[in-house]
């Protein structure tokens, strides 16, 4: 089972039809409505997790697509605010991928590409400086 | 060579004083020997930032009009001690907040008032004939405080084993997020910076000995807490551990940037303070001890899952073995990583030095020194009784 986050945008047309119960019905998916704007006259748009097999969650973005719905998969990276950051290496004790290092200066270093998100860091940090972001 | 804490001080006064950080006497040992270090250096500078748990401030509001005798008081919804007279009172740093839980709790009302953020508190009482209100709801800031000082019972622990876990899951601990299967090792010590390792004998480091306590001028108060004297020899050196103290200092002097509230997943709230110690060179044997590197200091990983008083040792380390990010545990290669940060440790051993070599900061010789022997005693849990 993986999960993403999408942003879907219904153009006015498709609005009242109940193109998300399709995703469940047809495609295994289960979802959790993050954010929603739906305003009469105006294109909708959805912020939501999506959680399934991954044949299912591909099978299920196509099926949006065909149906005139915009999709943009949020992708998910850990924000570090250095700033806050009193380089005490808590981090470092959970972080396989090394995306998280104290360089020779025993200051912390966050390399992004290595950073594979497991969120491991998140809850370790004693000062709460790593977050979660959403991006597209 | 020999040196007097006055000889010192006079150096310092008049601008001559010689004073390095604790690294820089490891690495000009190194390359020269303690006896010509001891003749060229006065004074070392050595630091420490990291979780020190029981840590906590006094409080004093001033009286309101009416006024009243505090009873039950909150700060920021953290409770605080109300068995004080009428306003003052005692925040420890561990207490959490009714409405965030761990992620607030006393060491952040501490960091909140040292950065001058507004505070809300909340007290209430029974009333009496001359302290008739009831309650009182109030913002204040650190500066609306007569008096606002820190005294924590027990910090700058001379050494600290190193934690794993040896379970099929994840724990959560005060020594961080320890991976199942002796996944990872965590430690807490700046090392060769570490002040209660490179006077370990405690010459020079006794009740009123001056230090840099959160960016203010603190002093050494008493022994801390559960302070004991452990001294071990191995074969490859001598161990010292087991001592700590008990700091006292004016928060209204701190800059929060040696002072942080911190939370410890599932586990709880604890304060991150810096603090240094400046050590004078008074003889060559205090220059022995003060250059002993990360290499000739160990200590024991232990299992920290077991959930008892007496958790497991594992194996003997030294502190550059666990610098280096990975050791060999049970056969196989784990990271290692620090709770304390040695960049900030370094970053007040550099001020301290600054400021002797500036002359604004003396030392002050011990009113008295700490006892050889103390207890350390258990807790036994006896029946009770009505």
């Amino acid at each position: 089972m993986s999960t993403i986050k999408v942003r879907l945008v219904f153009p006015g047309e498709t609005a009242s039809r109940p193109i998300t119960s399709y995703l469940i019905q047809d495609y295994n998916l289960i979802f959790n409505i993050l954010q929603a704007r739906i305003e009469p006259g105006r294109p909708g748009e959805l912020v939501m997790e999506l959680e399934g097999e991954e044949v299912d969650l591909q099978n299920g973005l196509r099926f949006l697509e065909r149906e005139g719905i915009g999709v943009a998969v949020l992708s998910r990276s850990i924000q570090w605010d250095s700033e806050s950051c009193v380089s005490c290496g808590a981090c470092t004790a959970v972080c396989a991928s090394g995306a998280l290092h104290l360089d020779a200066d025993a200051k912390l270093s966050f390399d992004q590409e290595k950073c594979v998100v497991c969120q491991m860091c998140i809850k370790s940090c004693p000062m709460g400086v790593l977050h979660l972001s959403y991006g597209e | 060579m020999n040196r007097t804490f006055d000889e010192i001080n006079e150096k310092i006064r008049t601008g001559r004083v010689a004073v390095f950080t604790a690294e820089e006497v490891v690495a000009m040992v190194k390359e020269s020997s303690v006896a010509e270090a001891a003749k060229k250096v006065d004074v070392v500078t050595c630091a420490t930032f990291g979780a020190m748990c029981s840590s906590g401030a006094f409080l004093n509001f001033g009286h309101s009009d009416p006024p009243i005798r505090m009873g039950k008081i909150t700060l920021n919804q953290v409770q605080a001690s109300g068995g004080l007279a009428a306003v003052d009172t005692y925040i420890g740093a561990t207490e959490p907040s009714a409405d965030r839980g761990i992620l607030y709790g006393g060491a952040h009302v501490i960091e909140d008032l040292v950065a001058r953020r507004p505070v809300h508190l909340h007290a209430e009482s029974a009333g009496t004939d001359c302290y008739p209100l009831k309650s009182v709801d109030t913002t204040l800031t650190i500066e609306d405080c007569n008096q606002a000082y820190m005294y924590n019972p027990r910090n700058v622990y001379q050494n600290y084993s190193a934690a794993t876990n040896s379970t099929d899951h994840i724990i959560h601990t005060y020594m961080g997020t320890l991976l199942p299967g002796y996944g990872n090792v965590t430690y807490s010590t700046s090392g060769e910076l570490s002040p209660l390792l490179k006077d370990p004998k405690l010459r020079t480091i006794g009740i009123g000995t001056k230090i840099f306590m959160g960016g203010a001028q603190g002093m050494v108060a008493w022994q801390g807490t559960q302070f004991v004297r452990k001294h071990t020899h191995y074969d490859d050196g001598e161990d010292y551990a087991g001592a700590t103290l008990a700091l006292i200092g004016d928060m209204k002097a701190m800059n929060a940037r040696y002072v942080r509230g911190a939370t410890m997943q599932g586990y709880g709230c604890t304060l991150y303070l810096g603090v240094g110690i400046p050590v004078p060179v008074l003889d060559e044997d205090l220059m022995y001890d003060l250059s002993r590197p990360n290499a000739e200091l160990y200590t024991t990983v232990t299992d920290y899952s077991t959930g008892r008083r007496a958790r497991p040792g594992i194996q003997r380390v030294n502190y550059q073995e666990l610098r280096s990010g990975s050791i060999e545990l049970m056969g196989r290669r784990v990271r290692t990583a620090p709770l304390s940060s040695l960049a900030m440790a370094r970053e007040i051993a550099a001020l301290l030095k600054g400021s002797i070599a500036q002359g604004q900061f003396t030392l002050q010789e011990p009113i008295a020194l700490f006892p050889e022997d103390t207890p350390f005693h258990p807790m036994t849990i006896r029946e009770v009784r009505a």
